[in-house]
């Protein structure tokens, strides 16, 4: 039996996915990155391994991706997120043509072909307002869990208009509701409405077609899944497997390699 | 120049000689400024570099001293000393730079600059009217600001024999006659038709030239990179058009190009040209080396630059100037050269399809940079319509051709190779063989 894995090195959390020949996970692990991205890719990868019951050795190929994905030091070769978040979608939900994927520092909305290769993307630029630090911000100034914001959110009516296009002020800004004495279940519904308008602007960017799946960590809040479903006016695909969907798509790249003993988008590692 | 050859030894010779060129190109503006002899400061879109050569003015192109000083990875000290005297960070890059450079009295990596005894300009740019006043204020030298009209409707046709271009040549050409007297007064020189002619007709080389240049790289693989090497070339061409030296650097560089497609010789200095790519907008300077590398790495090769295009002063367009009424067909080729360049915003994606075209494009790389909004407007749009209608792939990537603070190597690298591996995928798509083994 041959097992390929793929190691999502992300800027918050590192994931890692183990599958059989069959590309059904057979193991999964999540840990948060922090300050060693080596280490962080190794302990992720170990876990994975373990929970599948398998040993190192068994795991024939790798493929590191995410920002860290340089630092996948024993990965034989690295694929961007955005490629391989395309790839986890097509695998998961076979009917889709959009993937919108909210990370801890990026949002990518990703327009594709069946099958999972890539037409078009955008990203955010510069900023992480719209992405999952945006809620970190305003789990802050609140002072609550970051799992506590989405049924939270949920139990808003009238959500507030978060103006601010800027991650760094949005705990600023949602002090200044809280002065204003505005229920903190408005105030994050209004903050999760901000992040679903820039994510809704990201998408019409490359062009909205059904399906939709949602994937990143993000896609563990509810409330930003009905907000999103809302703003599309439609049901995106989500999983229990949206948060892994980049290592996924990795793990699946790596089974391609070693079924056809090649790795169609890894071009790259030739030139270099 | 050096002796033309048909062999091997021919290749490299444009980047080296575009480099000596440039070198005493500012040896001559140091010199200049040691000697008190008289500038005149002039830019690349709208150039009127012709007419300023008929008083053997010494020619500033603001633009390109700017440039260099990011190249040179020095352009943060120019920019701040612009922002500590108020300039917001979003004001160009170009013009902080500048202001900088006027502060320093001239000093700049590549030698002295002359400070202008007269600035002249187009509104091909809306800055440049802004930048003329910033000149006249510090130095109290006359602005020649020159109103070329505009397309007027989506549809317009903007060719020599379009509607109204006889009525709007009129115009232009009354205020080049209105210069004249100014630029008389300020260099001491009398106005000579014959040595406009000459100049012409030496602009009229290098256009024939250049056009010959960019139209090379249709060959597989393509003769040079249009946004690296094309940049060089591009440099020489603003900087000496006009000049027996530029003419005659151009037609080596066919020499030079021609002997490449011969022999089939690509723009890549390592591997084999695996994509053929158009780049539209401004090189991202500050890392400008590095930036290409990020394309080079994974065999892109840049086979066309809108940068070419607009910032070429329209020697990229079929346009001679006719030297029997030098006067009337320089202002025809500036009402052209500058429509072109400020039409390419109404009307990019016609420009791009076109070229996707005729150079067999794969991609299409879009940077917009901050500073420059002029060049980087309507960019999505473009996008968007190219996409709809040809089978390539767009990456939009943002940066900046003047400020590291912000450019982020590790964004752009994240980007830039998921288009590549969406190029690669696409490849394999469309059943070309497999590059990896």
């Amino acid at each position: 039996m041959a097992y390929a894995a793929g190691v999502d090195v992300g800027s918050t959390q590192t994931k890692a996915v183990v599958v059989n020949e069959d590309g059904k996970i057979v193991g999964r692990s999540l840990i948060g990155t922090g300050a060693n991205v080596v280490t962080a890719a190794e302990s992720a990868f170990a876990t994975a391994v373990e929970q599948g019951g398998l040993s190192d050795e068994e795991v024939e190929f790798v493929v590191g991706t995410g920002y860290g994905r340089y630092r996948v030091t024993f990965g034989d070769t690295q694929i961007t997120e955005i490629v391989c978040h395309a790839r986890g979608a097509a695998e998961m939900f076979p009917g889709t043509r959009t993937v919108l994927d909210m990370g801890g520092q990026d949002t990518k909305a990703i327009r594709i072909r069946e099958g999972g290769d890539v037409i078009d993307f955008c990203m955010n630029d510069k900023c992480a307002a719209g992405t999952g630090r945006f809620l970190q911000s305003a789990a802050a100034a609140l002072g609550m869990e970051l799992g506590d914001l989405g049924p939270k959110a949920l139990e808003g009516k009238r959500p507030v208009d978060i103006s601010t296009t800027c991650t760094v002020f949005a705990e600023s800004e949602v002090l200044s509701w809280l002065a204003r004495d505005k229920r903190i279940e408005d105030i994050l519904l209004g903050v999760h409405r901000s992040i679903g308008s820039r994510s809704f602007a990201l998408l019409r960017r490359v062009g909205i077609e059904d399906e939709i799946t949602f994937t990143g960590g993000v896609t563990r809040n509810e409330a930003m899944v009905e907000v999103m479903n809302e703003v599309l006016d439609t049901e995106m695909n989500v999983s229990e497997e949206s948060h892994y969907m980049g290592a996924l798509g990795a793990a699946l790249f790596a089974l391609e390699r070693i079924q056809q003993g090649r790795l169609p988008q890894a071009v790259g590692e030739v030139a270099r | 120049m050096t002796q033309a050859t048909t062999g091997h030894d021919i290749v490299g010779r444009g980047a080296r000689e575009g480099g000596v060129l440039f070198r005493e190109w500012f040896d001559d503006l140091t010199g200049a400024s040691e000697r008190d002899e008289k500038a005149a400061y002039v830019f690349v879109m709208g150039s009127l570099v012709e007419l300023l050569r008929v008083f053997d003015l010494h020619t500033v192109f603001p633009e390109i001293n700017s440039l260099q000083t990011a190249v040179r990875r020095v352009s943060d000290e120019y920019l701040s000393l612009a922002e500590d005297d108020g300039f917001s960070p979003d004001v160009c890059g170009y013009v902080k730079a500048d202001y900088g450079l006027q502060l320093r009295k001239g000093d700049h990596p590549m030698g002295t600059i002359p400070p202008p005894a007269v600035s002249v300009f187009t509104n091909a740019c809306n800055t440049y009217l802004k930048w003329g006043e910033i000149w006249e204020r510090m130095y109290d030298s006359p602005t020649i600001a020159l109103d070329v009209p505009g397309t007027r409707h989506a549809r317009g046709d903007t060719s020599i024999e379009g509607a109204g271009f006889e009525r709007d040549c009129r115009y232009v050409r009354h205020q080049l006659e209105e210069m004249i007297p100014v630029l008389e007064q300020v260099s001491g020189k009398a106005f000579d038709i014959d040595r406009l002619r000459e100049v012409l007709g030496l602009t009229n080389r290098m256009g024939r030239a250049w056009r010959r240049v960019l139209e090379l790289n249709r060959e597989r693989p393509a003769v040079f990179d249009a946004m690296m090497d094309g940049t060089i070339f591009l440099g020489v061409a603003n900087a000496l058009r006009g000049t027996p030296q530029g003419a005659d650097y151009f037609e080596d560089l066919v020499e030079e190009m021609e002997t490449k497609a011969r022999l089939g010789i690509g723009s890549s200095v390592k591997g084999e040209e695996q994509h053929r790519l158009i780049f539209v907008g401004v090189p991202c300077y500050p890392i400008f080396r590095r930036f290409y590398q990020l394309f080079t790495e994974w065999g892109g090769a840049f086979v066309s630059s809108t940068y070419t295009w607009f910032a070429s002063g329209g020697l990229n367009l079929d346009f001679e100037y006719d030297l029997d009424r030098p006067i009337e067909s320089l202002a025809e080729g500036l009402l052209l050269s500058v429509r072109q360049a400020v039409d390419a915003m109404l009307f990019h994606d016609r420009a791009l399809i076109a070229a996707i075209d005729e150079f067999g494009a794969d991609g299409v790389v879009y940077h917009p940079v901050k500073s420059c909004r002029t060049v980087s407007t309507g960019l999505a749009d473009s996008r968007r319509s190219v996409l709809e209608q040809r089978d390539v792939l767009c990456l939009y990537i943002e940066s900046d051709m003047m400020d590291q603070r912000v450019v982020s190597e590790a964004q752009l690298k994240n980007r830039i190779d998921a288009f590549f591996e969406g190029l690669e995928s696409r490849k394999i798509r469309l059943g070309s063989p497999a590059l990896v083994t």
